[in-house]
């Protein structure tokens, strides 16, 4: 049975993700910051998917507390009686303007896209190396981690940052039963996205969270989501940075 | 951060864009401190499927509610289900269709919001058996600019209640609603589909079947003329007695872009309507039908409303009392036929004797005609005030949540004066912008 620690369990795609977990008789214990979203996503969750009330468990903590981050391990694993897959989905999408400004801001929102899922991930690595068990260690990044754009640069350090960081995670663990997925969605029509106008690119948080779980079975390393974007972004990297450096994208 | 942005909004009928500065949260301290907070107009923003300017309010401000989807419970046995008010339809159908449970009543969309559900009191093709959306609400809670929540329901907060169902979004911002379902056994429906050659053989038809048939529409070719004035198709159906409990799926096509208006020539929908009344009649649609194309035909293409040009289109929508429904009809349809006008989507509809629950509620007994009618400019616009001048000496009324360009709405809706004390000082639209003008 799975049992998913979920970091971020109110996102969209989290939501959706765990209503697939749920479905298929597993169990989930979702982190989150605000303690009335929790328990109005841990309600609906177990609404949607039929479950019993007690396959749905929640904490709130600060993201950028580390201390916190490392407990929740020991919280979950009490609760679930073991945690088999770790899902970082937590993260915010910062105007770049705003960041600019505000140097704080753009600090702060490095710890919340990266430092904080780095520490989760060290948190997960050593919980299933502990335990000698195997585990799933999955995190979304963003295929704006994949080149900086001037667009959306502090956002795209983050991810790309955190791209990387997963790729020599992936390599430490390789020995071992963990498997390390990194998933770079594009464009999801979420409420974190809400102000941007939609197109044709766009992708439901549902689409996103069964490609997630697709991935996992078949034990990827990294998963573009949906597929096409794998291709928008292979021309995107292929732009030699003498004309990229002068594209408004 | 601050949590507001600007954004064009649109409606259904995608005549205008109109910019405004938007907040999206279902944190229900956030929406309290922004409507606290709030200097000019907002209103609440869910899928954006009326037709006309009720959703939308240029240069004021806008609470995108589709954030707000959690379930709050759930009862199958007691057909109870109690949800925020963003959620749509769909995701509804999805949870309670695989338990028994259907909803009670619902327009020919399912992707509009439980709120905005409430917010137009929709109609729907059981209006003979079920009455209108809010006379399925048990409750709901409405947040106003004071800060004040308030449960609404037949026995609390009555006033409010009346005035919230069919009160286009003006009273404050619905949070959450309780709704009556129906229990089914089946997600199919059995259904029969009965051709009839003018308007007088619907009259006849729709008074001799709408008792067998929980569930009744009729499709009308809008530009058959003489004889054929309004022949078309009536199409009932009775949810089946036995079989799967299975749910629809996602939406099998996009219109990526606007058609061009070369399609929408009153040559091509003429062949069209021919083309649909024939075949439909030689068809004769017969036995079951699953929920999705029977109720929802239109939503399996995703922005439909996108084949009617980047001009946008109208909906003018129609109730005239039974004593005159059947000259008013026949006067409409006539005028209409003539101006060559017209459009691919045509319906007629009985409705039944249930009072509406709504001070606004359009839904009343009569018969209700529906068009289509792509952005012409100012030919479709004399059109529909010719149209006015006969629903209005019929005594009838139009629909708030199609209209963007009623010209008389408190004649149509005398109640405009009581309801006014209802409203909430920071809530406005479009429409009410242009219509409380009117009185």
């Amino acid at each position: 049975m799975n049992k998913v620690l979920i970091f971020g369990g109110t996102s969209a795609i989290a939501e959706e993700y765990a209503q697939l977990i749920l479905s298929n008789g597993g169990q989930v214990f979702l982190v989150g910051r605000n303690t009335n979203t929790l328990t109005r996503t841990a309600k609906d969750l177990e609404i949607r998917s039929g479950s019993s009330p007690d396959t749905v468990h929640t904490l709130a903590i600060n993201f950028t507390n580390y201390d916190e981050i490392k407990n929740c391990f020991n919280q979950a694993d009490k609760t679930l009686q073991g945690i088999s897959k770790v899902l970082v989905a937590h993260g915010c999408l910062p105007e770049q303007e705003e960041l600019q400004n505000d140097f704080s801001a753009a600090i702060n929102s490095h710890h919340v896209n990266y430092l904080s899922a780095v520490a989760v991930c060290e948190s997960a690595a050593q919980y299933f190396l502990e335990k000698a068990i195997s585990g799933q260690i999955s995190v979304i990044s963003s295929v704006a981690g994949d080149r900086g754009r001037k667009s959306n640069y502090f956002y795209g350090a983050s991810k790309g940052a955190l791209s990387l960081y997963l790729q020599g995670l992936r390599g430490r663990l390789h020995s071992s039963e963990i498997t390390v997925l990194t998933v770079k969605p594009g464009f999801v029509d979420t409420p974190m996205t809400s102000h941007l106008e939609k197109g044709l690119l766009w992708a439901k948080p549902a689409s996103i969270a069964a490609g997630i779980l697709r991935a996992e079975e078949t034990k990827r390393n990294i998963v573009y989501l949906p597929f096409y974007w794998f291709s928008i972004m292979l021309c995107i990297k292929l732009i030699p940075e003498c004309i990229f450096k002068k594209l408004s994208i | 951060m601050s949590p507001w942005y600007h954004k064009q909004f649109q409606s259904w009928g995608r005549l205008n864009a109109a910019p405004s500065r938007a907040i999206s949260t279902s944190d229900p301290q956030r929406l309290k401190d922004a409507l606290s907070e709030e200097n000019g107009k907002i209103l609440a923003y869910g899928l954006g499927r009326s037709y006309g300017d009720s959703c939308l309010n240029s240069e004021g401000d806008v609470i995108e509610t589709t954030g707000m989807n959690k379930l709050i419970s759930f009862d199958p046995d007691a057909g109870l289900l109690t949800a925020e008010a963003g959620i749509s339809l769909d995701e509804v159908l999805r949870v309670i269709v695989p338990r028994g449970c259907f909803l009670p009543t619902t327009p020919g969309t399912k992707f509009i919001t439980l709120g905005g559900a409430v917010a137009n009191d929709v109609h729907g093709k059981n209006h003979h058996v079920a009455g209108a959306f809010g006379n399925n609400v048990i409750q709901f809670s409405l947040l106003r600019s004071d800060g004040s929540l308030m449960v609404c329901s037949r026995e609390n907060n009555k006033e409010w209640f009346h005035a919230t169902i069919g009160g286009l979004g003006l009273t404050g911002l619905i949070i959450d609603v309780t709704l009556q379902l129906k229990k089914i056994s089946s997600s199919h429906l059995d259904v029969k589909s009965i051709p009839f050659r003018n308007i007088d053989e619907f009259f006849e038809i729709s008074q001799n079947h709408d008792g067998e048939f929980e569930h009744s529409v009729s499709w009308i070719d809008c530009l058959s003329k003489g004889a054929s004035l309004g022949r078309g198709i009536y199409m009932g159906g009775n949810h089946a007695t036995n079989g799967e409990l299975s749910v629809h799926t996602d939406p099998k096509a996009s219109i990526p872009f606007n058609a061009p208006s070369l399609l929408l020539s009153p040559f091509n929908i003429r062949l069209f309507n021919a083309f649909y009344y024939n075949l439909q009649k030689a068809k004769r649609p017969k036995g079951k039908v699953h929920y999705d194309p029977f109720f929802y035909p239109l939503d399996t293409l995703n922005n439909w409303n996108k084949l009617y040009g980047k001009q946008g289109f109208f909906q003018y929508q129609s109730v005239i009392p039974h004593e005159h429904a059947l000259e008013t009809t026949r006067a409409m349809l006539s005028e209409i036929s003539h101006s060559k006008q017209g459009s691919f989507l045509a319906v007629l509809k009985r409705f039944g004797d249930i009072p509406s629950d709504g001070m606004l509620s359009f839904s009343r007994p009569g018969i209700t005609l529906a068009l289509d009618f792509p952005n012409n400019g100012m030919p479709v616009k004399e059109l529909f005030n010719r149209l006015d001048k006969i629903v209005k000496e019929a005594s009838g009324c139009l629909y708030p949540a199609k209209d963007s360009r009623m010209t008389d709405f408190a004649s149509f809706y005398p109640q405009i004066l009581e309801f006014e004390k209802f409203i909430d000082p920071k809530f406005s639209s479009d429409f009410w912008q242009r219509c409380h003008h009117q009185k």
